[in-house]
């Protein structure tokens, strides 16, 4: 008995339906990585209103109260959870990298605006001024993924607290502007601490040496009624 | 690197999906000729048929194993069955010699030599045109055999039928992802039986025309997969295998994690040395499919197994590495073990679209397998689940056991 003839069409069509399968694959891949480009879009875009609103909002009230400007007027989560997504986009959406790169000059862009409107609005009303600038190196930086770290618990620790992260290498004029300013070097992990430049990585302790007004936020305001947890978290820094 | 391993690791999925598409499409061509018949086959002519169950301490068995097939519905006067003591050293000669004055039964003691020898003593007292195998922890279902010959009836050139096992009373989740296990390979067999290219007659009960073995001489030790060697001599010789779906056979899945790797690494290193052995059947078009089709396909899967267990460990490692440097820079934090509920975070990669289609397909190969030959069975999505687990934790490291042994000439023992 002979083996039935090799049927070549089957092997080629099957190979045709696999190679739609992974179009079908690459397609849907495509199509929820776009979206999620728009949500980060969308993001920034609501981001960049809040500022120019905030501006806009400091602008009128030059002559006012203090007490008249929101104290919310730019929410530091939503800018927090945007620097998140952009920094998963950067690992997991190589396919876009090049959007991803625009996307994240153009949150640089607004993370630079929204610190200067910050220190405007500490200069003027003489609130503590609570921010990092942090500078990091996108690759083969083992301290910076540590200071990463760092700066993600400080953040969750203390919510108003702004961090504001540039990447040392992103082709942006003005984060190269910010790098002469505060004369950083190219060792990387480098943070500005209360206006002062810090080399190197550096743990929890020394950054909230470095910024005393951070024991502040977790200290209870006036007339404001804390919780158990806000009380626990205080003490158990104090 | 990333670039090199990122390309083999998508070479493969594509020969996955591929291996996948081959076989779903096979069964969209053959669909309407895949019948199961309900209620009792009759035959135009019922052969004489002699089934040999080589025993090796099956005490615990053996009783079941032979009452079953008395119970064949087949003619009385045409079905003879070998008991055969393979040297067993519990009380399984014992059990046997209670048969020894049935009518349908002949029981031999030998000396230990292994499976193949046992066999080999049931061929060499042959004397009906057709003789079938059973395993001593098996049971035939009444109607496998008359199924069987009917496949014979049907098509001359047929020269031998493995039919199709599924796990009997699954009662550990072990068992019951072996179940699942059964029912891929039950579809997957059906298919290869349908383009000739069933590379092994398991022990559940296959059937052969006794000139096979007339031309082509007894079994053969083969690294303790007869079962797999006997398959590829009768390519090599041209000879054409079907399977039977409908002969359904129950056979008992090793119930520990330990037993259940053991026997798959003697399945897995058997494999690879018969392959190694019968390698001029590989690509070479007067084999057909089972060159083109079955041997690089089974040998993609488990390159591919190998593989991604090898990528996805690396990766382990690296989330391990990361986790252990967070603690240590930062300690232990509420905040780093908060899930993140954002659809944002989704896995988007090609990788996961191409695994959701594997999976479903995977899925479908599951459900036909269970129709053809186990419909009746408890069909619980868990089963699923812990096949997926058990199997994608183990199989990496039998296979790996198998290779290993393939390359220090270590033969995998038999219990």
């Amino acid at each position: 008995m002979q083996h039935p003839k090799t049927d070549w069409v089957k092997y080629i069509v099957v190979f045709f339906i696999t190679v739609m399968l992974f179009g079908t694959a690459t397609f849907f891949s495509n199509y929820f990585s776009n979206k999620k480009l728009e949500e980060l879009k969308s993001i920034q875009d609501n981001v960049a209103i809040d500022i120019l609103a905030s501006e806009t909002q400091f602008s009128l009230l030059e002559e006012s109260s203090c007490q008249d400007i929101s104290k919310e007027t730019i929410l530091s989560e939503e800018l927090a959870s945007l620097s998140d997504k952009i920094s998963y986009s950067e690992k997991n959406l190589s396919s876009k990298s090049d959007e991803v790169i625009r996307l994240k000059q153009y949150y640089s862009l607004l993370e630079i605006k929204d610190f200067l409107l910050m220190n405007r609005l500490s200069e003027r009303c003489n609130r503590p001024s609570i921010f990092i600038l942090h500078f990091y190196d996108n690759e083969d930086c083992e301290p910076c993924v540590r200071q990463w770290y760092v700066l993600g618990e400080l953040r969750a620790k203390y919510p108003q607290l702004r961090v504001y992260s540039f990447d040392y290498n992103l082709d942006l004029s003005t984060i190269r502007t910010l790098i002469k300013i505060y004369k950083i070097p190219e060792e990387m992990p480098s943070l500005i601490l209360n206006g002062k430049l810090h080399k190197g990585f550096q743990d929890i302790e020394s950054i909230e040496l470095a910024l005393p007004a951070l024991a502040k936020i977790l200290e209870p305001e006036e007339g404001f009624e804390p919780t158990t947890s806000t009380l626990q978290k205080w003490r158990s820094t104090n | 690197m990333e670039f090199v391993s990122s390309g083999i690791f998508y070479i493969l999925m594509f020969l996955s999906v591929y291996v996948q598409v081959f076989f779903l499409l096979t069964f969209l061509e053959n669909r309407k000729r895949i019948t199961i018949r309900q209620g009792k086959v009759r035959l135009a002519q019922y052969p004489a048929v002699t089934i040999l169950v080589p025993c090796w301490n099956e005490e615990k068995t053996i009783y079941k194993t032979a009452c079953s097939l008395l119970n064949l519905h087949y003619p009385k006067d045409k079905l003879h069955i070998f008991l055969i003591n393979d040297g067993s050293t519990d009380g399984t000669w014992n059990t046997i010699r209670r048969f020894r004055k049935h009518p349908n039964i002949k029981v031999f003691n030998k000396k230990n030599g292994g499976k193949y020898t046992a066999l080999n003593l049931g061929l060499e007292n042959l004397e009906t045109p057709f003789v079938g195998c059973l395993d001593a922890d098996s049971y035939a279902d009444p109607e496998a055999l008359v199924r069987i010959m009917s496949y014979f009836e049907k098509d001359s050139e047929i020269m031998a039928v493995a039919s199709a096992a599924v796990i009997y009373n699954p009662q550990t989740l072990i068992q019951s992802a072996q179940q699942i296990e059964y029912h891929i390979s039950a579809f997957t067999k059906k298919m290869l039986g349908t383009l000739n290219a069933l590379h092994v007659t398991p022990g559940t009960l296959p059937v052969y025309k006794r000139e096979v073995f007339d031309r082509l001489g007894g079994f053969k030790k083969a690294y303790n997969s007869e079962d797999g060697e006997i398959a590829l001599r009768m390519h090599a010789n041209k000879m054409k295998i079907d399977y039977c779906h409908e002969a359904v056979v129950h056979t008992l899945g090793p119930d520990t994690l330990r037993g259940l790797f053991r026997q798959r690494v003697r399945w897995m290193y058997g494999f690879l040395r018969n392959l190694m052995d019968y390698r001029f059947l590989l690509l070479k078009r007067q084999f057909g499919h089972l060159a083109f089709f079955t041997l690089p396909a089974a040998l993609i899967s488990i390159v591919t197994v190998v593989y991604v267990f090898g990528r996805m460990a690396v990766k382990i490692a690296n989330f391990i590495a990361q986790k252990i440097g967070y603690y240590q820079t930062v300690g232990f934090s509420l905040s780093d073990s908060a899930p993140r509920f954002d659809l944002f975070y989704m896995n988007t990669k090609i990788t996961f679209f191409l695994l959701v289609i594997f999976s479903s397909m995977l899925l479908m190969t599951i459900i036909f397998g269970r129709n053809l030959v186990d419909k009746k069975s408890k069909f619980y999505t868990r089963h699923i689940f812990t096949y997926v687990v058990l199997y994608g934790a183990l199989a990496p490291f039998w296979l790996l056991k198998s290779i290993y042994n393939l390359f220090r000439g270590r033969q995998a023992i038999w219990r």
